[in-house]
Parts: C-alpha cells; structure tokens; sequence
C-alpha cells in the first residue's frame, strides 16, 4: 500500500501495488481499492472494449476472461486480482484474425447497437470453455446472464451456434500453447 | 462507493484478528460490493478472504462432504460428487443467478447474502434492516417479492437465496471460526425470523468467518426436485421455490423433506409435519397436507396475496416430480 499525506497531516490510503496480465501483456498498476475491474479496464487503461451497463452485476455487458472463466467485471474490485491473468474483448482476436466467435457475430449479424456485444463475446467463449452447454435451449439457459437491449437474440443464438467447434478448437491450442 | 482500506489475510486466524466493527469479508464481492454502490453498506475495511486454504470439496468421516466457504457456486453445483450423490443442491444453486456470477459467487458469500427488499435497497426510503426503528415500508407499499411466512411487525423481507433452499432441506451444518474458536450450526439455526431484530439476517456473532458447510451422508439423490417459479424463466430471484427430497419404499414414504425459498426470511421447514407423512402413499393427497402444514398461518399483503396458493401447487408439483426420480 502506498500513502499520501493531506495537508491537515491525516494519512489517507492511496493505491494498492498490483501486477496482472492484460490481454497477454504483464502490466504493474497501483490502484485504489474501490477501483472495480470494469474501472480499471475503462479508466486507468483506456481499454473501453468492455461495457459499463448496470454496474451491478444485472446485463452482463462487463463479461470478461478471468483467469479463463467468464465474471462481471463491474461487481469485483481490481485489488483483488493480483497475480492474475485477464482477457478482454480487446484480446480475443489474435492481429487482424477475428476469434471465431466474432467472425460469426458478423457473419450472423449478431447485433444492432453493438453495446452488449463485447460481452456477449466473451461470455460465450467463456460458456464454450465450461462445456455444460450443448442443446440451443441450454445455450439459451447458460447465455441468460448476457441481455441484449436490442433483441438480437436469435442472431447472437445462430452465432455462437456455429462458432462452438472452431472456439473449442483454439481453446484446446491455447492451452497446448500455455502449458 | 465510500472509500476504505483493504487486507489480504493468507491464514484464517489472521482474517478473524484483523476484523473489526466497522469491517465485512469480501469473498466474491457479488452482493457486498452491490450493496456498497448503493450506499446501503459503507465499510471503512474490506478483508479480502480469498486467499485463505477454504477452497475444496472434502469427504467427512462419516460418508458427507465439507464444501469450503471458498468453493465457488460453479465449482460447487459442477462438482462430480455433488451432481452425483447431491443433485438437489446442484440444481438449487444452477438455478440462481447467471453463469458469470456464480464463477464469483461462494459458497459463504451465498448464505451470507442480503434481502432483495426494494426499500433495503434504496438508502432513500426508511427500513427496519438497514435503519433499525425507521420503519418498513414495504407492508404498505411495493411487496409483490415479499414474504408470507415467519413474518413481523418490522419487517417483511425474505431471504433470496436458491442454494440456502437446497441446504435446508438436505440438513447441512454451517461451519464457523470466531475469535472464541470454532462452532457448527445446524442450517435450521443458521437463518432467523425477523422478529424485533430485522437488521440480524442470521445468527453469526460480529466478525465471525464461515470456514466451511457440511453435508451429512444422507443425500437424496434418488427422488429430488428443485422447482422455482420467477418473472422471467431464468436470471430472476424465485417468487416461490421449492426444493423437495424423499425417500421411497416402493409407493410409500419412508423420509420426505420440504423446503421453501422466496417466502420467508429464512429457507422454510416443518419437519413435524414432514414426519406425519412417513408411512403413507406418496400421493398428491399426502402432498397437499404436507403443503397445508406448511403454509398454515401464511398471510399476505397487497401484492403478494397469490404466494400462498402459488406455494402449495408448487410443494405438491415439486413432491410429484421428486416422485420421478432427481429433476
Ligand atoms: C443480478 C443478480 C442476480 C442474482 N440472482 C440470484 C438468484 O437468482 N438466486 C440466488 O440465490 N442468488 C442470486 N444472486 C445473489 C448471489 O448468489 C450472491 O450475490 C452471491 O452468492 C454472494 O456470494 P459472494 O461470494 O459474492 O458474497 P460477497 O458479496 O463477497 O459477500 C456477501 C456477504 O457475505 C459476507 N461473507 C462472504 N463470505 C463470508 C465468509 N466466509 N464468512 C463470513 N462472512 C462472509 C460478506 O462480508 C458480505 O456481507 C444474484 C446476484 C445478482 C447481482
Ligand atoms: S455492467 Fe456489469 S453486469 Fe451490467
Ligand atoms: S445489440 Fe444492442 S444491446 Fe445487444
């Protein structure tokens, strides 16, 4: 923890040391720690790829990689991450490749503001790596935390249908390649 | 949110000695870090418990398993062993929240996590939970998610947990560490009615941590059911929920146990009435008076009047589905 003092003298907390993996890249940041991790993605980053809709853990727009796993990053603060390693949709594609899944959110026309999308992306991924789900109706059931404000629904479904296989597929690659 | 300090304990002696009045355990964050947006809970400490070793699924001497505080609610319903020999729970907690939150969620997060209450929730208006003696708005106002049961004068919130539902009917143990040492809690005594201390959701003293919840060897698994009945069909707090578990000699009830959610400040039980029924054909009649006993006395206000037949149908649906096999 690092201080400051104010000018009546009085001791107020300032920032926390923490080191987390950004999308790949290893990065030192101090933080407050009320910061949550959608702030210190939007804010201290400038990686606004990820959405702030409720804040409050309803829509499902903030949906990032933790370590993997699909969280709302507006309902953990980002001190508690230290040590680990994060995936925005920032970091799906891999250079000018699109991941598959958004090739198929195009290709499907999975959107009409786009504001869910990001997260829809990544909870999808996420929900792909668990492998609960396989029925379109499950798919529906494990997407329920993702809302779409647009109805784009049927789209967003079609989508994430095709693009399982190949995202199960590089799942698979990026382990071998972490491992 | 108000701003405050934070502690990373590794040990859980160390988490207990560092807590103070003013201080919460942050696990999952799901609930408490809501809670402090909204400015109905303003903590001058958060002690982070994550790092503490409360996270594994372990077999206990006698044939149950002991679940960390730290399991999370994906690791914890997604467990082989639980899916396997405790469906009931899988089911209760696969019925809760969304994907993404229950990766946060804990297993002493759940438990511990507060009434759904809209007057709760907004700091603006008074509440008997989060102001003692400002008075409850609800019983006059907006109480469509209120409960029917166990109710008081004070207060007319329930508890909106799904996996609670499941505990209490599979009769778990609530493991806790104070500064004072260790205590188990019966999961029946873990959860309060409101009485003249709404503010007390629970029976936990100041500052103590739940290590761990026990199951006992006994799991149901043959004939289960968890219903819920919700707004909207998933991502929705239950109106009513049911979780159902029997045990079955041929057509007759040999054990039967019933818990209700969304209805009461606490998961809801009446094992004397559940013992009346051993013996008898497991029939809709048999069901329906169990669904009476435990809805008599049930009263409810403007909105929420349709919870009391809402309930019984879901009992007696729950029961009948049980009957089926685990669903
Ligand atoms: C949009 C939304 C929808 C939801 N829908 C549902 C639903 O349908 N059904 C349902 O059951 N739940 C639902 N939830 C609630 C969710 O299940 C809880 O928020 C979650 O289980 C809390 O766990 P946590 O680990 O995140 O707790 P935290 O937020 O970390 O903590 C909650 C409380 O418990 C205390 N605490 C945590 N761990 C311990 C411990 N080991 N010992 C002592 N104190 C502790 C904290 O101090 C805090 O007061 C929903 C939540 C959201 C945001
Ligand atoms: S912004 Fe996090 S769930 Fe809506
Ligand atoms: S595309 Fe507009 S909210 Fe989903």
């Amino acid at each position: 923890m690092s201080s400051t003092k104010d000018h009546s003298g009085v001791t107020t907390v300032a920032t926390y040391p923490i080191a987390i993996e950004i999308n790949g890249k290893p990065q030192q940041l101090d933080v407050h720690p009320w910061t949550t991790l959608l702030d210190l993605l939007r804010e201290q980053i400038g990686l606004t790829g990820t959405k702030k809709g409720c804040d409050h853990g309803q829509c499902g727009a903030c949906t990032v990689l933790l370590n993997g796993k699909r969280i709302n990053s507006c309902l953990t603060i980002a001190v508690m991450h230290d040590g680990a390693s994060l995936t925005t949709v920032e970091g799906l594609a891999s250079g000018d490749d699109l991941h598959p899944m958004q090739a198929a959110f195009v290709k499907h026309d999975a959107f009409q503001c786009g504001y869910c999308t990001p997260g829809q992306l990544c909870s999808a991924v996420g929900m792909t790596a668990e492998g609960r789900a396989e029925t379109s109706d499950e798919l529906r059931e494990h997407m329920s935390g993702n809302l779409c404000r647009c109805g784009a629904y049927p789209n967003i479904l079609s989508a994430i249908e095709e693009a399982m296989p190949a995202t199960r597929e590089q799942l698979e690659r990026d382990k071998g390649v972490s491992r | 949110m108000n701003p405050f300090t934070y502690a990373r304990p590794t040990g859980i002696d160390e988490a207990v000695s560092l807590f103070t009045p003013d201080s919460r355990y942050i696990a999952g964050g799901t609930n408490l870090l809501d809670l402090m947006k909204e400015n109905v809970t303003h903590p001058e400490q958060l002690i982070d418990i994550t790092r503490l070793p409360l996270k594994d699924i372990e077999e206990t001497t006698d044939g149950g398993l002991r679940i960390g505080a730290l399991v999370s609610n994906s690791d914890l319903a997604w467990d082989a062993r639980i899916e396997q020999h405790y469906p009931l729970l899988s089911k209760a907690i696969l019925a809760g929240a969304s994907p993404q939150l229950r990766n946060m969620a804990t297993t002493g997060g759940n438990l511990l996590q507060r009434t759904r209450c809209y007057y709760f929730y907004d700091a603006d208006t008074p509440c008997n939970k989060r102001e003692p003696g400002s008075g409850c708005p609800a019983r006059d106002g907006l109480n469509r998610i209120h409960a029917i049961l166990g109710h008081s004068e004070q207060c007319i919130a329930v508890h909106p947990s799904d996996m609670c539902v499941g505990l209490a009917a599979l009769d778990a143990t609530v493991i806790v560490k104070g500064r004072d040492g260790e205590r188990r809690i019966a999961f029946a005594d873990f959860h309060r009615l409101p009485g003249n201390e709404p503010e007390r959701d629970n029976t936990l003293a100041d500052g103590e941590l739940v290590t761990a919840v026990e199951l006992p060897a006994e799991n149901f698994s043959t004939h289960c059911a968890y219903l819920k009945i919700r707004d909207r069909q998933s991502y929705a707090f239950a109106l009513v929920s049911v979780a159902a578990a029997l045990q079955l000699d041929g057509g007759v009830i040999r054990n039967v146990r019933v818990a209700l959610g969304g209805v009461a400040h606490k998961p809801w039980r009446n094992p004397e009435a559940e013992a009346l029924l051993v013996g008898r054909p497991a029939d809709k009649a048999a069901f329906g008076e169990l669904a009476d006993a435990l809805l008599a006395g049930a009263i409810g206000f403007n909105d929420n009047q349709f919870k009391i037949e809402l309930a019984r149908r879901a009992i007696v649906r729950a029961l009948s589905d049980a009957v089926e096999g685990a669903v």
